[in-house]
């Protein structure tokens, strides 16, 4: 090669093993919601629920007059889960609606689909993204405050009477997660407009609940809770947490429909991620 | 034990379709279409709507065809798709890019979503952001960049990863003349020095004719010539440059009858190409038969744009 002429060179270095694109996709995502400071700001927000239950916690731990009042139970743990649903909610719209419309927006399907990466790997992704950060507001403040019981208190005495509660946590967290997560990227692959699709989750959100509401007050009756996505999701995670549904519907009516949720979503992703959109 | 593809040889082409049929709905983007791509770099011709950017897609495995096979750098498409799309790069035809990252953290993504460790990455997104003439302006958000500059960096991202063949579409769109010159600069270095093959997809003649070696020009779905572009071409002085006074769609339509392949340019200048073993006297013959009078006739040098016409005709 002429000395002058070093500007293109072929590459002679490793390259990593096909199927990992998927946590590149992951990070980049990450990363690039972190460098935002009002998506930083709002992570804060979303942790001044824990810092709060923290207070009643070490306060409880540490005066029995407190402890008759307000004594942790699984129910507090339920309850903190349940607060988080806002953040959840402004989470999702905030991290989730672009996620997918942008890359339409700007024709980005061809360009990661034309690298060695399957479809399903751009999805999971973009779905860890929403998923991480969902889960950062809801099970890790949790699992501390579960953690911090047993500090304060000095004993693992809760923990035992309590040993369904790391999985409850755990498993109503990821329930939350998954439906807001596949959810929310459904929505984004069938616009090119983040703006739009914010507006239609919420709209479902509320659209929902606003039916169900107007059913309680015609039927005077909880049963058919199942029309409200976040109903469902609530009686199921009740459960999960041994606690009395508070709705008429059977739970198992509303985590099929939470499941049929999630493969309706998995099916609008599979239709509409593509490298090529064709119009026939 | 896995099958594991033969090594390739320099001759392999790089690129097999045999009778590939593409459909869209009712309508047939790729009709039975058989070819081989050569090493180094081809030209895929056409007109609008001919195919060739579904044949692309194709390749890549964006869609799927319902009928033939496939193989690109000896791996077939449908069984190995990761495994091709590693090592191929691929510039889209439309505007492309990742919203909301600069040029060299677009690039450097690409590189390791084909696969390159971050520092490699993003080491190779610096060299090829300055080979494409992006390198002081690397730093910009690419929403920026005008259309020249966008068509750069999605050359830029198709060669992060270094890629044994490239697929272009179009590269010269939207491009004012001088930043045409120097992507058709880049494209010629790369397949002429850089050791890439490439496979560029054009319905510009010049494009074509400077950047690569070998053509496949389709029609309609349709491949309807291929092979080395100076074969094509034909041996010179069998092209004439032909003008008449007399009625001229009637005219034409008598050489072509006598086996003479002609197609008309620009106002009453018309192409006539004369099969070896005839003589061009015979358009004097003919022109004295048929009243008319032969203003001009000199012999010409074959072009590209000779051989597109006859393959696809005056339409």
């Amino acid at each position: 090669m002429p000395i002058h002429d070093q500007s293109y060179r072929r590459y002679g270095g490793a390259k990593a093993a096909l199927g990992r694109s998927w946590t590149v996709i992951a990070k980049a995502g990450i990363m690039n919601m972190i460098r935002k400071r009002s998506f930083m700001g709002l992570l804060l927000f979303a942790w001044f629920p824990f810092v709060i239950r923290a207070v009643q916690i070490y306060f409880a731990s540490n005066y029995v007059q407190v402890e008759a009042l307000m004594a942790p139970d699984a129910k507090m743990f339920r309850d903190f889960l349940e607060q988080q649903d806002f953040f959840v909610f402004v989470m999702t719209i905030y991290v989730g609606a672009g996620l997918i419309a942008n890359d339409r927006r700007a024709n980005a399907l061809q360009i990661y689909l034309s690298k060695p990466l399957l479809r399903s790997e751009y999805i999971a992704g973009k779905a860890a993204v929403l998923f991480t950060f969902i889960m950062l507001v809801t099970w890790l403040p949790a699992i501390l405050l579960l953690i911090l019981q047993v500090v304060f208190k000095g004993s693992f005495e809760f923990m035992r009477a309590n040993l369904f509660l790391f999985p409850a946590i755990t498993v109503g967290a990821l329930l939350q997660a998954l439906v807001a997560t596949f959810t929310m990227l459904a929505l984004s692959s069938l616009s090119k407009s983040s703006r739009y699709v914010g507006i239609l989750y919420a709209g479902i959100i509320f659209f929902t609940a606003a039916i169900y509401g107007a059913m309680v007050a015609i039927t005077g009756s909880t049963s058919l809770s199942w029309l409200s996505v976040g109903s469902n999701v609530t009686q199921v995670v009740d459960v999960i947490f041994r606690q009395a549904p508070r709705y008429s519907t059977p739970w198992q009516v509303s985590l099929i429909v939470v499941l049929g949720l999630v493969a309706l979503a998995i099916s609008v992703l599979e239709r509409r991620v593509r490298g090529v959109e064709i119009v026939t | 034990m896995a099958d594991t593809p033969a090594p390739a040889v320099v001759s392999d082409p790089v690129v097999h379709l045999d009778n590939v049929t593409v459909i869209y709905g009712k309508n047939q983007a790729l009709k039975g279409v058989s070819a081989k791509f050569a090493r180094g770099a081809v030209g895929l011709l056409g007109p609008n709507g001919a195919g060739k950017s579904t044949m692309l897609k194709a390749l890549l495995g964006f869609v799927k065809p319902s009928a033939g096979r496939m193989t690109v750098l000896g791996l077939d498409v449908a069984a190995s798709p990761l495994e091709i799309r590693s090592r191929i790069g691929y510039m889209p035809e439309n505007d492309a890019h990742i919203p909301g990252m600069n040029a060299v953290s677009f690039v450097g993504y690409c590189g390791q979503l084909a696969g390159l460790p971050p520092v490699d990455a993003m080491q190779r997104a610096h060299e090829v952001l300055y080979y494409v003439g992006l390198g002081e302006a690397r730093y910009r958000n690419i929403e920026t960049y005008s259309t020249g500059m966008k068509q750069r960096i999605k050359l830029a991202q198709a060669l992060v990863h270094d890629p044994d063949l490239l697929f272009l579409d179009e590269p010269t769109n939207g491009m004012d003349p001088k930043g045409r010159d120097e992507m058709l600069e880049l494209i010629r270095d790369l397949g002429h020095n850089k050791n890439v093959n490439l496979i560029l997809s054009s319905h510009l003649l010049p494009d074509v004719e400077f950047t690569c070696d070998h053509i496949i020009v389709m029609d309609k779905g349709n491949i309807v010539a291929q092979g080395p572009i100076e074969e094509l071409k034909g041996p010179a002085g069998r092209v004439f440059e032909l003008r008449i006074k007399g009625n001229l769609p009637e005219f034409i339509e008598l050489l072509r009858g006598r086996g003479l392949e002609c197609h008309s340019t620009d106002q009453d200048v018309m192409r006539v190409f004369v099969p070896a073993g005839r003589d061009q006297r015979e358009i004097f013959q003919l022109a004295t038969t048929h009243g008319a009078q032969v203003r001009h006739l000199r012999p010409s040098v074959p072009t590209l744009e000779d051989v597109f016409a006859k393959a696809v005709g005056d339409d």
